[in-house]
């Protein structure tokens, strides 16, 4: 590594200026990776080959080296995981590999995470772990298995992005390691999934993760599958042949229907200006002054086609997809890019009984038909990007809009949902072309508020708000199907108030007001505390232990300051520690 | 803008283009009725010569006649003034005076409001039973005017909650009916407010030393960044000053009453003849003026400092003070004991505030004993009445740990306790002032133990029936 002081001053202050990032990729034009999909019709496997093009980094300041990677190369894989899962049913075994020699892949680039700011690596380490997640779940949903074929050596982050896989082959070529270097080499965790994965996935004993996670240089061969950090080692001579029979074997056990035709992801229409970004089904609106962002999604206009055969044929276009790709870009964005717009007022608009139509096409099809059962996950996993956004989520439930069913779950998984009592005089005059204006607002509970998007804590967003009351939750599922107005909601719990006309626009604006007046911080910090209830699962603990730890670690001088472990890696210079422990 | 009486409430806020507003205060209304009802005066009146604001400007705000209590117009007023007005002090100094309320103050402008709403209506039900020992109808009058304007002091306070506060702002208002003075399960917010006023030397004490407390507490609060609460409390002030003048003025003929007494009979000793000895006087004063003083709160304070400084509450005349209105590089003294001794120390300006406002209330005390040491003085007298020190019989600050004489010496508790009844009201004094309350309806005619007035209300004479009693 070589010195590159340009980035951090002599006070150790980090650069705060980041780059605006786009969330957009194609595979034609992919730097990073190789998306093979030309052998899959016959066998079922997709391999996705990490290559990475070193001077490639999304911001300047470093170098890519020995396959090591940094948010552009994420974004990329992402767009891998989400085509795989929309454009190619006939994929049912995804092996990512590397397509460099002797390495898998290194881990995130260290001189990157030593350059970049905190929110910056926060929101790094969030994303990645979403889209680790993503790939378990389409193991789990989509009968699509990843298997990784580690190549050459696994290191960090690498080693992560194999542990995200159902199976990890390691080749025996008596050099090629898998290892968790982060915490003797960089004072820091290795925080994609790592330390949770090794002992809560692959189950190896706690004393041996501890030695593991201690050895910079890792382990290899037996020792590696005696302690089941790998599944197999595989002389270099049967590589190939190996990895393409567990691939075809898993292949065999899919559920992917044969005959299935995928659907093009066109890139997302988008209008940005510097004070919002405007898709055709989301909008948002920037209030800097506020300090928060409006964002309203719009219900399917005209509703939604029930008939499989349509639903194909709109492919992207289908309403709830097309709605889902655009939240996701926007959750995305503002998440990278808005850093101080700290609350997101969320709103929907449109037909009540329009919108209830996504429930139908979904509760009626997502066991028998494969695309239907991707647009079902994918809402769900934008669902749980929202759970876990570092922003305060307020929903704001006003006449015209449509909060049913699914869409209700935007407002569920919001910190606090405010429904307006009654009509607001001008509301017609506001908009006398929108829909139901002069109605007053009206939710609806459907069979999918019910464990149809679970939360990352396996429950329902209605199971966590009413934790340990399930009588509550049972009641409530007789009262679904039927317009619920601002009262009775506040009565049933699924609204935190419901404020009259006299008292609505005060009411919010001192709310929004006091909130913004609050320590980011501690909001962040309650905010995530409040939203996951009860159980924990793998998932769960990814983000609220392993995450949490590693936040407060790379904030620590230990890991950060100047003298600390990440600052002199590579400078050939030992990390002065403070060695009170915390 | 002139009153619109056609509306249910009197205000100048324009109630009748806020409909929401409107309404959400005329459901408020009955239950402020009831409260009258109920809790406010228990004598029963067919009229009573009132006073009733019925406009803001310097001429003629006010006009006077007799009505029925219930029928008093309890309105909402505020002072006018310019809309250009900026902040004065604070973090925030010459930015524009909010019109709203922000939301970062909302829970600090909201906790002000209850503290000084709670105030207003607590001392109508600490003078519920008074009416019926009143020593004249001029008296018995007085005691009314101020109890309706405490009431509309109550519907000020109402009135800002309403409309700026939302809905836990009405729920707050609720609240302010639903705690009474005394209450065991429900009292009043400050402690001074739970005492009852239970004779007259007392309720002449309390306006003159408690009333006055809300005086600076309504200045400071008419230097808000807030506009309305800083328009409300000015005009609240103009009928405060009248709260003020019955306890002055009470005071007076008590003293000069007393005078007359040791004068005819010659003799400290008037007891026996039928009126306050100057001794007893002294003892109330010290009561009150050092309960009065608890009302200001810990000499050093971070509350007022924060207030200070996010411009909720201001210093007493702020406008008129020569500083950069921050504080932040000033130092003040506060009065405390150290060291076995009562001392002052040098402390950051802005944890100071509460001590600052308290000098200049003392200040403004100091007038009052003047007065009445000129009658003293003048009915040929050598006696003095005096403020006792201020850590004198205190509760709360730096001094409600030690016992100090009137004087100012600290004491330990077996000297305080010896020398307690000597210093404030005792069981015996209190018994006294009570058997001396006798009620005198008749108009023109007054009780023994007090010189009547030297003019009437409004340019009528004394002998002039101010209360048709039912
Ligand atoms: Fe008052
Ligand atoms: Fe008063």
């Amino acid at each position: 590594m070589t010195e590159e002081t340009g980035t951090i001053d002599a006070a150790g202050t980090e650069h705060e200026e980041t780059p605006a990032v786009s969330f957009d990729a194609d595979p034609a034009t992919y730097r990073h990776w190789t998306l093979d999909t030309s052998g899959a019709a016959e066998t079922g496997v997709a391999y996705l080959r990490l290559d990475i093009d070193e001077a490639g980094g999304i911001v300047p300041g470093y170098e890519l080296k020995m396959n090591s990677y940094d948010l552009g190369v994420d974004i990329e894989l992402y767009d891998a995981t989400q085509r795989l899962r929309f454009s190619h049913p006939e994929v049912r075994t995804v092996v990512v590999t590397s397509g460099k020699d002797k390495n898998f892949c290194a881990g995130a680039n260290i001189r990157m995470l030593a350059q970049s700011s905190h929110p910056w690596k926060v929101n790094f380490c969030k994303f990645t772990n979403e889209t680790r997640n993503g790939m378990e779940d389409a193991t789990a949903n989509s009968g699509q298995t990843y298997i990784a074929a580690v190549n050459g050596t696994a290191a960090g982050g690498g080693y992560e992005l194999a542990l995200a896989c159902e199976q990890i082959l390691l080749i025996d070529d008596n050099s090629s390691a898998v290892s968790l270097p982060e915490v003797p080499l960089l004072g820091v965790l290795p925080g994609t999934g790592g330390l949770t994965r090794v002992i809560d996935k692959r189950r190896v004993r706690k004393d041996r993760a501890d030695v593991f996670a201690t050895t910079s240089e890792g382990m290899r061969g037996k020792r590696a599958v005696e302690w089941r950090l790998v599944d197999e080692v595989v002389p270099k001579r049967a590589w190939d042949e190996t990895v393409a029979s567990r691939a075809a074997s898993a292949a065999a056990a899919s559920s992917r229907p044969a005959d299935g035709t995928g659907i093009e992801l066109p890139p997302l229409q988008r209008e940005e200006t510097a004070d919002g970004i405007t898709y055709q089904h989301v909008k948002a609106t920037f209030d800097r002054d506020r300090g928060l962002v409006e964002i309203t999604v719009l219900g399917p206009e005209g509703g939604v086609p029930e008939s499989l055969e349509r639903v194909h044929e709109l492919g992207a276009a289908f309403w709830p997809l097309a709605m889902t790709r655009e939240l996701d870009d926007l959750i995305l964005r503002l998440r990278a890019n808005e850093l101080e717009l700290g609350t997101w007022l969320i709103r929907t608009r449109g037909d009540v009984e329009d919108a209830l139509a996504m429930e139908r096409v979904i509760e009626r099809h997502s066991r028998d038909d494969w695309l239907v059962n991707e647009v079902r996950h994918y809402f769900k996993r934008v669902l749980k990007r929202l759970d876990v956004t570092s922003r305060s989520l307020i929903a704001l439930i006003e006449p015209g809009s449509c909060f049913a069913g699914a869409l209700l779950e935007l407002a569920l998984a919001c910190d606090r949902q405010y429904m307006l009592d009654g009509t607001l005089a001008d509301d017609a005059a506001d908009d006398p072309s929108g829909p139901g204006q002069g109605d007053e607002a009206q939710i609806m509970l459907s069979a999918s508020n019910f464990g149809t998007f679970p939360m990352s804590n396996g429950l329902s967003r209605l199971g966590s708000r009413f934790f340990g009351d399930d009588d509550h939750v049972a009641k409530l599922r007789q009262e679904t199907d039927r317009r619920v107005e601002a009262r009775e909601a506040l009565e049933m719990g699924l609204v935190t108030d419901a404020p009259d006309d006299i008292d609505w626009e005060d009411e919010i604006r001192i709310m929004l007001e006091e909130r913004a007046s609050l320590s980011p911080d501690a909001l962040t910090g309650m905010e995530a505390n409040h939203r996951f209830v009860g159980p924990e699962t793998m998932e769960s603990r990814i983000f609220s232990r392993l995450t949490a730890w590693q936040n407060w670690i790379f904030v620590r001088p230990n890991a950060s300051g100047p003298d600390g472990a990440l600052r002199r890696y590579g400078t050939g210079r030992k990390a002065d520690f403070d060695r009170r422990r915390v | 803008m002139s009153i619109d009486y056609s509306e249910k409430i009197p205000n100048n806020v324009d109630l009748a283009g806020d409909r929401k507003l409107q309404r959400a205060l005329e459901s408020w209304q009955p239950n402020f009725i009831n409260w009258w009802k109920t809790m406010g005066p228990a004598v029963p009146t067919e009229d009573v010569y009132l006073r009733t604001a019925v406009d803001v400007g310097k001429e003629g705000w006010a006009q006077f006649g007799h009505v029925a209590m219930e029928e008093y117009r309890w309105g909402v007023f505020l002072a006018e003034r310019g809309d250009d007005r900026r902040i004065a002090f604070g973090e925030q100094k010459g930015e524009p005076a909010w019109q709203q309320v922000p939301g970062e103050y909302r829970a600090d402008l909201q906790r002000l409001i209850v503290i000084q709403g709670d105030t207003e209506p607590a001392s109508v039900e600490q003078q519920r039973r008074l009416g019926e020992t009143a020593p004249s109808l001029y008296d018995l009058r007085n005691l009314f005017q101020v109890n309706v304007e405490e009431g509309r002091h109550l519907w000020a306070m109402v009135y800002l909650l309403h409309a700026f506060f939302g809905r836990n702002g009405r729920e707050e208002a609720e609240a302010l009916l639903h705690r009474n003075s005394g209450d065991l399960d429900s009292p009043r917010i400050l402690g001074a407010f739970n005492e009852e006023t239970p004779d007259w030397l007392s309720f002449f004490m309390f306006t003159y030393f408690t009333d006055r407390d809300g005086k600076y507490q309504l200045g400071t609060l008419k230097e808000s960044a807030f506009d309305p609460l800083s328009r409300t409390c000015e005009f609240m002030l103009k009928e405060e000053a009248h709260h003020m003048f019955v306890g002055t003025t009470g005071i007076d003929r008590v003293v000069t009453r007393t005078c007359e007494l040791m004068r005819e009979h010659d003799t400290d000793e008037i007891a026996p003849h039928g009126g306050i000895p100057l001794e007893v006087i002294q003892k109330y004063v010290n009561f009150h003026y050092s309960v009065s003083l608890d009302l200001f709160g810990s000499e050093q304070s971070t509350n007022a400092a924060n207030y200070f400084t996010a411009g909720l509450k201001g210093r007493w005349q702020e406008e008129r003070r020569r500083d950069d209105h921050r504080l932040t590089e000033d130092s003040g003294t506060i009065d405390l004991v150290r060291d076995g001794k009562v001392t002052q120390d040098e402390v950051p300006a802005l944890l100071a505030l509460n001590s600052d406002l308290r000098n200049e209330y003392v200040k403004d005390c100091q007038s009052g004993l003047k007065r009445w040491n000129r009658i003293l003085e003048k009915l040929g007298f050598d006696a003095r009445l005096y403020l006792p020190h201020v850590g004198f019989n205190r509760h709360v600050g730096l001094f409600s740990d030690h016992h100090v004489t009137p004087a100012g010496d600290l004491i330990g508790e077996d000297t305080w306790k010896a020398k307690e009844d000597s210093w404030l009201p005792s069981e015996a004094d209190k018994v006294h002032v009570q058997s001396l309350m006798r009620p005198v309806y008749e108009p023109g005619k007054i009780a023994g133990w007090i010189a009547p007035p030297t003019n009437g209300i409004n340019g009528k004479p004394f002998e002039y029936e101010y209360v048709h009693l039912a």
